[in-house]
Parts: structure tokens; C-alpha cells; sequence
């Protein structure tokens, strides 16, 4: 195992010059956080992102931020606190989950797997908020895309491309942000005793009226008994809205979702510290899916689509699971027996358009099934040509998001 | 002025079969061949630029669409993708030896589906259409340009429209969760869907904004939002723009995001109010009208903290509007600025840089001086809130030399935008009118990754080809480029 630590721009252009001309691929890290998402890889070569760390510039009157890639999201979070701001896409860091507990989690690792919490039904995924960035292609090229101004169409948008690329295109060194003012106050309101159906029927209700719902969430009661809140609302399931914003405005809609509500459930307000908890919970998944020997299954589909799958999925094989994004993201936890449950969770979500990524799995598991959805052959051949316009030796984390590629 | 690539003399003189084999793939009525009628398509919102196409084709089917890009693709034929043609930087400006392909017969709402808060449409639906579909169920979709009672969802896409919302709602990017594309090959290919964040490469996010140059799309899905309770207006003005700049900065700086926030300078406010007549002050060096959405409460608690921010700030004017039809009217003047500058000026020259807002006085001085070094009026309209610049340059066409000497002065105000780390660009695309500029912005390696990716999708260089990009190259040619020190060889490589 070599392990390359480039400090600078031209560290990283000369490591990636010299693997290119040997064709020796490498896995890209920041922190390593992330390492045990997507398909299992294993080159020979490291390329080590955390020395190209530090904020670049951080302006909060212009909402933007530019930092090299390799610097601590924490560190990026506590500057934007000070300043009363945050990164709205509100980015998990699914260390507890992933067992990479004493890992630091980093901006452009963040970005390139396009991690996005709770508030990305209202605010938008890490792509929404991804502006421009400087980075080194398979090539050994420096090049540079977007800006660092939010409103701004020169050019391709190759920043989209970068977020969820899981640094199969270039390896990112510095990167520039949209940042957002910090709400003054948040709080959640809880509907217990809602089935799957009705709860997702409820967070549709709540986003669909003009109260600015920030997150939207449900867990039936096999997941509400690991939630914290379990101690206060044994046995129900719960589904809650968080408002975010000023006091008075907080009240004033909160307000108008119990009378929305009023009808469906038992209604409670949750205050600033447990709604923050429990959206923590939600976003970090590992407390409510605990068992490290269980297999993680992240479903993106319709909204409206999602109790059905939900219930396709719970006829055929052991699973429990819970509701984010208003019921457009659910997550499951499944026994990793045989294929983990792939082809019925795969079908499952197949029939609404919906996708089905792996999240986490003993390795054996992870080297059998893809983590990602199968594309279809057209869109499959395009990927790769998208690919090799970047890195046509494939010497960036090969096979990481796809085989082969 | 721009030039184009050279039309292909072999594609022209086949022009004959080409219409012919056109019209065997659609009904007849769908292929315009005569001059009279290619006449309608000869420019967009560019109107500067102007070239007839060789022919046009409406398919009113993604079948349609497909057929005609296999033809033109196994053809070896040019294809520019065309909306509405309200493209302000010549994004549809046809080509002689190109077939243009409009999308506006493929103008249905498909599904208006409110539990997974999106509707689809196909791409030649206008982009006030969407709102209308869905204004009775109480929701709209956000990104609203200027030109939204004409410009279609299929062009928004092309371009990544924003609009006076997006500071707080975000550009088309934004707001879109699918399209279906059909590639040069003829090939269908679905991005995203009703669901976010597709795994794999965010072609979605890439097509959004690509100008035409990597598919056509032929659906769409978008999001809808519910309609905010409440939204009113403040209609401030200053002595100075510098003041006003400073109040913009300072309401974003206090965590205040408006619905919109528009600047205006006294030669635009004077314009605007003598075609609309809705009460401008005409006294102010500058005038903002800034929108708070929300819920009532909120409205009012921010309307406070605005009007504070502005006295300030040494406003010297201050409304607020009270009634709908006087929020409305406060906006009746900026929506119309350009039409209102259209009147006191024979022809006028549309910029759209972005800046830092930061830097809004420097540029402003700057703009000041090349105005009067170039000899040439300028009103200033600005999407404050996100530092998005509009100078409207004032020029008669018809005046030898005019139109050269307004576009030099464009490209200063735009290489200054940059200059002072903005971009070209920020919501009308760099088409024809801003191709050249690119590489004030961007280096020869950060141009060839761009093509590249376009060579991903388009190797023989058949989709709109002419923009976005000042130098051609052949695919082959950047597969393999050695650049050192940021400069490919052959730097005197002809731009056409």
C-alpha cells in the first residue's frame, strides 16, 4: 500500500501526472469517513486529501464559502456558526453507521457523495449548494468549473457532476459553496399513532401547505422504540414536521398545522433540543437501524409511492424500516443473509421510478451486490463515456461507483 | 461581430433530399421549407444576429424528436434545438447548413401530480403555463424569468433560467427532479424522475444549463411549491447606488432572505416610470424593491427590520405596499424595465454579469467610465439580492459601427465582472454573444474538459455547434492533448 499525501495543487497535479503515466489507480480519500460507501475498491495507491485543508475564503454578506476540499466539515460547521449560518443541505456523517466513528468526515468528501439530511425536501442535496471548484482530472490536468457567485451559467455545471460522483472523475483540491443564514429558533410537531399510509398522506398535507416545513419524517413503532423520545411516546408510531425561523412566525405555523392536524392524531410540540436530537437520529440512521450485522438500505422513490414498497418489501423478507424526505426516502434494515434483499427491495422500487443504493453490509454482502441501482444499457454506456472525459485510464477510485469503470 | 462555423457546402447542396427525407419522417406540414415561413425562425431574443436555417422540423412526438436526430446524426446534418426562441445570448440563432428543430408542438401538461408535489409537462409548455396549471390547487412553480409568458421549460432547462425569485427559490436547476432526453444518436435516455437524487453521475444537473449543445428534452418533471399566504413589498430609494448596495449586503447580512430583491439606477427608474406610470420616485440615484414571502406575521416582522436596515442606510424614500394590486404595481416598472428602455432608445444591448455583491460599487463606477469612454447611454437593472447585473446598453443599430463599438463595451463590463471574481454570465447563457469572452473566465484546460464532456454525449459536434465554446476541436484531437503550462498547442488555431 503506497500511500501519496500531496500539500498543495501541484502535489496533487504531480502525483496524478505520475499515476497516469503508469496507469496505477488509486482510492481518493479526505478522511475516510466515507470509505465504506459504494462498491468495495481496493487499489494499491492512496491519494490522501486531508493536507489540502483550510478555508479559502468565507465572506457570511456573501453567502459563499471556498475551502480546499480536505478540510474538517466540523471545522467548516463551527465557523458557520459562529457567523449565525450553515450548510442547509444539513449533511449527515453516517460515521456511527458506516463504523468510522474516529474518522473527520470532510467538505469535499461530503460534496462528492452528494450527502444530504432532512432539510433537502426544502433546501435542496450538497449538488443545490456545490458552486465551483478547482480540481485535478485523470489527465493530470488542473481545471477549474463554476465560480463562486450563486447565480451563474458560464459554462457546463460540472459541480453537479462532481457531487455523487464519489470521486470517480477528478479529485477535487478546492471547492466553493453556497452557505445560508441560521434559523433563529426551531421545533418539530409529532402525530402519534398514524400507520404507514395515513403518515405519509399527513407529511404530504404538511408540505403541500404553505408553511414552510423544513423536514418530514415517520417511524413506524418497531423503529419509534429506538428513538430517544421512545421514553416519553412508548409503542405509537410517530410522524413529525419540523418548522424552522423566527419565534413568532414558529407559533403562528405551528399553529396552523394542529389545526391542519387536528383530526388525524394526538398531536405534541417538541422544543429545540429534542427535535434537534431526533432529526439527528433520522439523519444519522445508526441509533433507530441499530445492528452492525444488519444490512443498510437507502430507497429513493415518490413520496406517494413509498408505503406500497414499503409494504411489497415487509411481505417478502425480514425488514424494518422508516420514512424521510415527506416519504420520498426510506430506510431500511434488512437481515444480510443471501442477497441482502436486493432483488425484492430493487423490484420494489422499480416499479415507481424509484432507486435502491446499499448503504452498508458486511463485505461479503458488498462484494456480491451492487451498491447502486443498475442502469440501463444506454444510460450504463453513456456513464462511462462521461467517465473517460475525465479519467480515460480509470485510475481514480476504480469500480467504486459502478464495475468495471 | 461573432462569426459562425462555415457551412458545410455538401450539406447544402443536398438541401433538397435532406427537406425530402425530413418530410418522409413527419407529416408534411411539420417541415418548413419555405423562405417566407423559415423567416420566423431566422433569430431569437439576440435579435442582432440573424441567419436563416436551412430547414425547419416541429415534431409534435418524442418518436418525432428521435427519428429526426437519428437522420441527422447518421447524416452527418447540424441540429440546433430551438423553445420559444427568447434566448437573450443567441442560444437558438440557426445555422445555415443546421436543421432547426423547434419543440413548441410538444406543448401538453402531462401530469399534475400534487402528492409527489411535481408536474410534468412536455417541453414546449410555457413556463407561466406550469403556475396556471396548478395556481386553482394553490401551488406555482418558482423560477419565473422575465420573459416567462412566452419562454418554454424546455429552453429554461437549456439555459438554467433564474428569474427576480431565485434568490430565495433557487434557478431551474433547482427545481427540476427529471427530464427525458434524446441523445444525437436518436437514443431516449430518462434522467431522475418523480424522486431525488439518482445515483450515478448527475446528468440531470448537467444537461440543466448546457445550452442545446448535449440533448434535446422532450419532458420534463418539475417541482411545485405551495404558494406563500403573504407577500409584500418595499419600494425604497437612495441618493446613491453605493447606499443601496450597502443595504442589500446589510439585509442578507442580518439572515434575511427576501422572495426578491431588484436594484434599479435613476436612468432605468426614469425609463421605467415613464411607460408605466406606477408613482417611482424620480429624484433617487437608485431604487430597491424588496419582497417578503411567508406567513403574515413573519412578513410583517421582516418589513420592520428591512425599512430599519434602509433608514440606516440613508434611504430617502420609503413605500410599502399594503394591497396586492400595489405590491404588483411596485413590480410593474422593473418587470417592464426593458420594454421601458426599448422606448427611449432605438436599439438596446442586454449584459448579464454576475458579480460578488460586494463589488457592486466598483463595477458601477466602472460601468460609469466605459459609458462615457465608449460614448454610449447605459441603465442599470440588477438582480441585487444574488449580485446578478443587467446594464442595458443604449445604442442606434443603425448607426455604422454602433453595434461594434456597444459589444466592445459589453465585453469590458463583462472581462470586469470577472475581474473582480464574478463570471460572464449569470442567467442568460453564453450562446453566441458571450462564446468569445469564455476565455477571460476560463483556461484552454478548462475549456478542453468541457468539451470533452461534450464529445460524452456528441463526438461528431452535430448539436448546436457555434456556441458556448470559442474554439472547435475534434474529439479524437482532445482525447489526447498535451497542454503545458495551461496553453495547447497551436494557440493560433482559427476560431471560425
Amino acid at each position: 500500500m503506497t500511500s501519496l499525501r500531496p500539500e498543495s495543487l501541484k502535489d496533487l497535479q504531480d502525483i496524478v501526472i505520475d499515476a497516469a503515466a503508469h496507469g496505477r489507480p488509486m482510492e481518493i480519500r479526505g478522511g475516510g469517513s466515507k470509505r465504506g460507501l459504494g462498491q468495495p475498491t481496493a487499489p494499491d495507491s492512496r491519494l490522501e486529501l486531508d493536507g489540502l485543508s483550510g478555508i479559502v475564503s468565507y465572506d457570511p454578506a456573501e453567502l459563499v464559502l471556498t475551502a480546499r476540499a480536505g478540510t474538517p466539515l466540523a471545522e467548516i460547521e463551527a465557523l458557520l456558526a459562529d457567523k449565525r449560518q450553515l450548510l442547509a443541505f444539513e449533511p449527515p456523517t453516517w460515521r456511527k453507521l458506516l463504523g468510522s466513528d474516529a474518522r473527520t468526515p470532510t467538505l469535499g468528501g461530503t460534496l462528492a457523495c452528494n450527502m444530504s439530511g432532512p432539510r433537502r425536501i426544502k433546501a435542496g442535496a450538497a449538488r443545490d449548494h456545490f458552486l465551483g471548484f478547482t480540481a485535478v482530472n485523470g489527465f493530470g490536468e488542473s481545471f477549474k468549473a463554476g465560480g463562486q457567485v450563486v447565480k451563474n451559467v458560464t459554462g457546463y455545471d460540472l459541480s453537479k457532476l462532481m457531487a455523487g460522483s464519489y470521486g470517480t472523475l477528478a479529485a477535487l483540491a478546492e471547492v466553493s459553496i453556497k452557505v445560508m443564514p441560521r434559523h433563529d429558533e426551531s421545533r418539530s410537531l409529532l402525530i402519534l399513532g398514524l400507520d404507514n399510509e395515513a403518515a405519509v398522506a399527513a407529511l404530504a398535507d404538511g408540505l403541500n401547505a404553505p408553511h414552510e416545513v423544513s423536514a418530514a419524517a415517520h417511524l413506524p413503532p418497531a423503529i419509534a422504540a429506538h428513538s430517544a423520545l421512545s421514553a416519553a411516546f412508548p409503542g405509537t408510531p410517530i410522524t413529525a414536521l419540523r418548522l424552522e425561523g423566527p419565534p413568532s412566525s414558529i407559533a403562528f405555523r405551528a399553529q396552523a398545522l394542529r389545526e391542519l392536524f387536528a383530526a388525524r392524531g394526538q398531536l405534541v410540540d417538541l422544543q429545540e433540543a429534542e427535535s434537534e436530537r431526533f432529526w439527528r437520529e433520522i439523519s444519522e440512521v445508526n441509533d433507530l437501524l441499530p445492528g452492525n450485522d444488519r444490512a443498510i438500505w437507502r430507497l429513493s422513490l415518490p413520496p406517494s409511492a413509498s408505503p406500497k414498497a414499503m409494504a411489497t418489501v415487509l411481505r417478502d423478507i425480514d425488514a424494518i424500516g422508516y420514512y424521510d424526505w415527506g416519504g420520498g426516502l426510506l430506510w431500511l434494515s434488512v437481515a444480510a443473509q443471501a442477497d441482502g434483499g436486493a432483488a425484492v427491495i430493487r423490484a420494489a422500487v422499480a416499479s415507481s421510478g424509484g432507486h435502491a443504493t446499499l448503504v452498508r453490509a458486511p463485505d461479503a454482502l458488498r462484494a456480491a451486490v451492487s451498491a447502486f441501482q443498475p442502469q440501463p444499457a444506454v444510460l450504463a454506456a453513456l456513464t462511462r463515456r462521461v467517465k473517460d472525459s475525465f479519467d480515460p485510464k480509470r485510475i481514480f477510485n476504480p469500480g467504486r461507483l459502478y464495475q468495471g469503470m | 461581430m461573432i462569426c459562425m462555423p462555415k457551412p458545410d457546402e455538401a450539406t447544402l447542396a443536398r438541401r433538397a433530399q435532406i427537406v425530402d427525407a425530413l418530410r418522409r419522417l413527419l407529416p408534411g406540414e411539420r417541415v418548413i421549407d419555405s423562405v417566407r415561413e423559415r423567416q420566423a425562425f431566422e433569430c431569437d431574443g439576440l435579435s442582432a444576429y440573424r441567419q436563416l436555417p436551412m430547414v425547419v422540423v416541429l415534431p409534435s412526438t418524442t418518436e418525432q424528436v428521435a427519428a429526426v436526430l437519428r437522420f441527422c446524426h447518421r447524416e452527418g446534418i447540424k441540429v440546433v434545438p430551438r423553445g420559444a426562441g427568447t434566448s437573450l445570448s443567441g442560444g437558438a440563432l440557426p445555422l445555415a447548413d443546421g436543421v432547426l428543430l423547434g419543440l413548441s408542438r410538444l406543448n401538453r401538461v402531462l401530469d399534475i401530480d400534487v402528492a409527489n408535489h411535481c408536474v410534468v409537462t412536455q417541453p414546449g409548455v410555457t413556463n407561466l403555463a406550469i403556475s396556471d396549471a396548478v395556481r386553482h390547487l394553490g401551488f406555482y412553480y418558482a423560477p419565473d424569468p422575465s420573459s416567462q409568458i412566452a419562454c418554454t421549460i424546455g429552453g429554461n432547462i437549456a439555459e438554467n433560467s433564474g428569474g427576480v425569485h431565485c434568490l430565495k427559490y433557487g434557478l431551474t436547476t433547482n427545481n427540476i427532479l427529471g427530464i427525458e432526453i434524446v441523445t444525437i444518436e436518436g437514443e431516449v435516455i430518462r434522467l431522475g424522475g418523480k424522486q431525488f437524487d439518482s445515483p450515478g453521475y448527475d446528468l440531470l444537473g448537467l444537461m440543466t444549463g448546457s445550452e442545446g449543445l448535449l440533448g434535446v428534452v422532450t419532458e420534463v418533471t418539475v417541482r411545485i411549491l405551495p404558494k406563500p399566504p403573504t407577500a409584500r413589498a418595499l419600494l425604497i430609494g437612495f441618493p446613491s447606488v453605493e447606499q443601496a448596495g450597502q443595504c442589500v449586503a446589510d439585509v442578507i447580512a442580518a439572515g434575511i432572505i427576501p422572495g426578491g430583491m431588484e436594484m434599479m439606477d435613476k436612468p432605468a427608474v426614469h425609463a421605467a416610470e415613464a411607460f408605466v406610470k406606477v408613482g417611482y420616485p424620480l429624484d433617487v440615484e437608485a431604487l430597491l424593491i424588496v419582497e417578503l414571502d411567508g406567513c403574515a406575521t413573519e412578513v410583517d416582522d421582516l418589513i420592520g427590520r428591512v425599512e430599519a436596515i434602509s433608514s440606516a442606510n440613508g434611504a430617502s424614500s420609503t413605500r410599502i405596499s399594503t394591497t396586492e394590486a400595489e405590491r404588483l404595481a411596485f413590480w410593474a416598472g422593473r418587470k417592464a424595465a426593458f420594454p421601458a428602455v426599448g422606448r427611449i432608445s432605438p436599439d438596446y444591448y442586454c449584459m448579464d454579469g454576475t458579480i460578488p455583491r460586494k463589488a457592486l460599487p466598483r463595477v458601477l463606477a466602472g460601468i460609469r467610465e466605459m459609458s462615457e469612454r465608449y460614448g454610449l447611454g447605459v441603465a442599470n437593472v440588477f438582480h441585487a439580492g444574488d449580485g446578478n447585473l443587467h446594464p442595458l446598453i443604449l445604442y442606434n443599430a443603425n448607426n455604422p459601427g454602433e453595434l461594434e463599438r456597444t459589444e466592445a463595451f459589453g465585453g469590458d463590463i463583462l472581462k470586469l465582472c470577472v475581474e473582480v471574481g464574478g463570471v460572464l454570465t449569470g442567467e442568460h447563457g453564453v450562446g453566441v454573444e458571450k462564446r468569445d469572452l469564455m476565455d477571460v473566465m476560463f483556461s484552454a484546460v478548462d475549456l478542453n474538459q468541457q468539451q470533452r464532456v461534450k464529445c460524452a454525449f456528441d463526438a461528431q459536434g452535430l448539436l448546436n455547434p457555434g456556441k458556448v465554446f470559442p474554439t472547435l476541436h475534434r474529439c479524437a484531437e482532445l482525447g489526447h492533448m498535451h497542454v503545458h503550462g495551461g496553453q495547447v498547442p497551436h494557440p493560433d488555431l482559427p476560431r471560425f
